[in-house]
């Protein structure tokens, strides 16, 4: 009845995880009951959860990584006083069974629900706006897209305390995870987690390629499209192109699992280095879906906290696409040590060392763009310059780890884990928090207070640097990767350095949810009238703050890069019409919630082998597909009166605002 | 969201192609498919051809029906279809060559010799 699922699957035994649970109840009924007695759950459901706005989807998005980042930051915190303790004689609090299960966890729960849902998000409360458009091509599997990555947070939430999680490392490798040396659950948690939220990541690159080739407004070209722009277009045609890959492979392993093949297995010809070479072609080119749009996002900040436009549009563009391509051409230097001989790890380790140009050409024009300009410091471009001085750190070591001699030294040290934290946290995480003081006000109409902002931009900067250069030492001291304990002594004193400066990170963590708090409190006092706070040069600021759900009363027209910067210079912007047009909207539908939730049970029913749950599951997600496709009443039109008052009430006070300080300041002065 | 009717139908007629393209493309599809099956069931092609030949007949089969049923060529209204159809291409081959590349080179530097012959279907 309940395949192999029993009470004894969840862990009484283990006092950490119990204490875990007690807490996520209590503040799990916290939660559920505050929004009970404020009566808040038919607004929460009716316009949020089932909506199809692409601002909200990218809110939820964003709030759902913040919300995952503390579980894998814990998760971190405990590695690293594990390893702070665990020298020598001491064998810290961590046993290791679970200790594998937390860096399995970290890594999975960082990459696919942290940075994952961090850009898909950005990508939708942005680009639409940017290409003034009113909301995604597919608004409905938008929101698919949502709920599918949800109920693999689920999974991975839920493995913690019934059975137990992968303790394979990130990426699952075989013959580790084949059913022989992984019988428990863990990694079937791990394979419906990714298969689940997989198929929401690539839903959402098909959504945002035809979203960004066909909605673009009237007039603009693919090079008038803002940079974020094209580095979203480059990152979804990478996801279409890689995460099919990741299911093959994930697919591949559970049939090895579930039904007895042998593809990566030990015997029977199976041979555990196509996984990793499989793994690894969907692998590399991810870290580059990751960082790419936080690209965009530092050259939008660089050009409208320069004052400039952005130096070298053309060649971001064409470094973008280059990178892209690229990418897929680079995956081998992830195992050189496993023996493809000099020539393969020659081709490889060169085409890494190419890889390096592009993104050197884009330091550059970050570079050239802030020279002579008239720089700001606000919070977004100090995560910026952060983000500049870091990333190249972190690119340096990469390149050298591109030399394959220098690899077989590196190989699965902490050097390299000192690399990709370098460069994943200095590019994508710094992007991501630079991305969110930068639009915030776009999606909330108020402004973040900079004071405890910058408390925790400190706090992250210098975490960051005292968690991680030990780790390179380290590295060359010889210590491997994903140690539960270790017998030199000499290595304890860098690992309680680092482990200080997770300290200093988890403080950065804490003042950024206190800025949160804060902000929200002074909203009066930071609320931006314009919707242009910053001075930007880009469409999404020409309509209000927070946008309104139809994004814009009257598509803009665009003849050139920064048409809203020229609409300002020239006195244009913010145009007043005597007409509105009723606008065709998408009606909000809970079916991809639903959906997601049965999609869910599906999950959860394979990793348990309860057989007629999963047919339930996939008959349940069938279903209720089908009967979305036989719903006519998926639209509806808002009147024009009705877009013509939200319009006047904003335009009319905005116009006699500029009249009397200026298009230009006009931001500035009231912000 | 269909707001934004970008194409209208003017293009229709030239994106759907004639009567006299499908005929040629059903004609074609139904001679490689017979050349497909007549290397196998022939005799006439070596052994060692067969796999080939088959291959062969597959990749022409499927330009074939790309251009004549999904209607991809270099008309300025199919420039978009046919640059994705490019680079998918180029994915593709970059993959399976790449990973066929990686794994032979690996079997041959890291399988015993009495091992390669009993273990692992590529290389």
């Amino acid at each position: 009845m309940f395949g192999k699922l029993s009470l004894s699957a969840i862990p009484f035994h283990e006092p950490i995880i119990m204490g875990t649970l007690l807490m996520v109840c209590l503040g799990g009924a916290a939660v559920l009951g505050w929004i009970t007695l404020q009566r808040k759950w038919g607004y929460l459901w009716s316009e949020w959860f089932t909506t199809v706005d692409h601002k909200r989807i990218g809110i939820m998005y964003i709030i759902l990584a913040l919300v995952m980042l503390l579980r894998g930051f814990a998760d971190a915190i405990m590695m690293r006083a594990q390893q702070a303790l665990a020298s020598a004689d001491a064998a810290g609090y961590l046993p290791p069974h679970h200790y594998d299960q937390i860096f399995t966890a970290h890594g999975v729960i960082m990459i696919f629900f942290v940075a994952m849902p961090f850009v898909v998000g950005l990508m939708n409360l942005v680009v639409p706006l940017q290409i003034g458009a009113r909301d995604v091509a597919y608004p409905f599997l938008n929101s698919l897209s949502y709920w599918l990555t949800a109920s693999g947070v689920v999974l991975v939430m839920l493995s913690m305390f019934v059975g137990d999680f992968a303790a394979t490392g990130w990426l699952a490798y075989p013959p580790l995870s084949e059913l022989k040396f992984s019988p428990t659950v863990g990694v079937d948690y791990y394979i419906w987690a990714l298969q689940l939220s997989g198929l929401g990541t690539t839903l959402s690159g098909i959504n945002f390629i035809v979203t960004i080739l066909r909605m673009r407004t009237p007039g603009m070209q693919l090079m008038q499209m803002p940079v974020f722009t094209w580095t979203a277009l480059v990152t979804n045609i990478l996801i279409v192109a890689a995460f099919p890959v990741l299911t093959v492979a994930l697919a591949l392993l559970a049939a090895d699992r579930y039904l007895d093949m042998h593809f990566f297995t030990n015997e029977l010809g199976g041979n555990a280095m196509l996984y990793i070479n499989l793994i690894w072609i969907w692998g590399h080119p991810e870290v580059y879906i990751l960082v790419l749009p936080c690209f965009g996002v530092f050259s939008e900040v660089v050009a409208t906290f320069s004052g400039k436009p952005l130096f070298g549009y053309k060649s971001m563009v064409y470094a973008t696409a280059g990178i892209g391509v690229l990418s897929f051409l680079v995956w081998l230097h992830h195992f050189f040590t496993m023996g493809s001989g000099a020539d393969v790890n020659a081709f490889f380790g060169i085409t890494t060392m190419i890889i390096s140009i592009p993104t050197g050409v884009k330091l550059f024009n970050w570079l050239f763009t802030m020279y002579r300009g008239r720089i700001r410091f606000t919070l977004p471009m100090m995560w910026t310059v952060a983000f500049m001085i870091t990333f190249t750190i972190g690119g340096m070591t990469g390149v050298l780890m591109a030399v394959p001699g220098a690899d077989f030294v590196l190989h699965n040290s902490l050097f390299l884990i000192a690399h990709f934290h370098n460069v994943i946290i200095g590019g994508v995480l710094f992007g991501c928090f630079a991305a969110i003081n930068y639009w915030f006000p776009k999606a909330f109409g108020f402004k973040l207070e900079e004071r405890w902002g910058k408390a925790s931009f400190w706090c992250w900067v210098v975490g960051f640097y005292m968690a991680f250069m030990p780790l390179y030492v380290l590295g060359l001291m010889g210590m491997t990767r994903r140690m539960n304990h270790y017998a030199n002594p000499a290595w304890q004193p860098y690992l309680i350095v680092a482990a200080v400066g997770a300290g200093v990170i988890a403080l950065g963590i804490g003042f950024m949810l206190l800025q949160f708090v804060v902000s929200i409190r002074n909203r009066a006092e930071n609320r931006d009238l314009t919707g242009d706070p910053w001075g930007a040069r880009t469409l999404e600021w020409a309509t209000s703050s927070p946008a309104p759900f139809y994004n814009f009363a009257v598509l803009p027209k665009v003849e050139e890069l920064d048409q809203f910067w020229a609409d300002k210079e020239h006195k244009r912007a913010y145009p007043q019409h005597e007409h509105y047009a009723d606008i065709h909207m998408p009606r909000n539908t809970g079916v991809g919630l639903i959906m997601a939730a049965f999609g869910t049970v599906l999950g959860f029913a394979m990793v348990w082998h309860i057989w007629w749950l999963a047919i339930v599951g996939l008959a349940g997600m069938i279903g209720s597909f089908i009967s979305r496709a036989y719903d006519t009443d998926v639209d509806y039109y808002v009147p024009g009166a009705e877009v013509e008052k939200i319009e006047r009430a904003r335009l009319v006070p905005l116009h006699k605002l500029i009249e009397n300080v200026g298009p230009a300041s006009a931001g500035e002065k009231v912000a | 969201m269909s707001s934004q009717h970008g194409h209208s139908a003017a293009h229709k007629s030239k994106l759907h192609g004639s009567l006299k393209s499908y005929t040629v493309g059903f004609a074609l599809s139904l001679i490689l498919t017979v050349l497909s099956f007549g290397c196998v069931m022939s005799g006439a092609v070596p052994q060692h051809l067969v796999v080939p030949g088959i291959v062969a007949f597959c990749v022409i089969q499927l330009l074939v029906q790309l251009v004549f049923f999904l209607h991809m060529g270099t008309a300025p209204e199919q420039r978009d279809n046919l640059s994705i159809g490019v680079f998918s291409l180029l994915i593709i081959a970059i993959v399976v060559v790449g990973s066929v590349w990686v794994m032979h080179n690996m079997n041959l530097y890291m399988m015993h010799p009495a091992m390669q012959s009993m273990s692992s279907s590529i290389g």
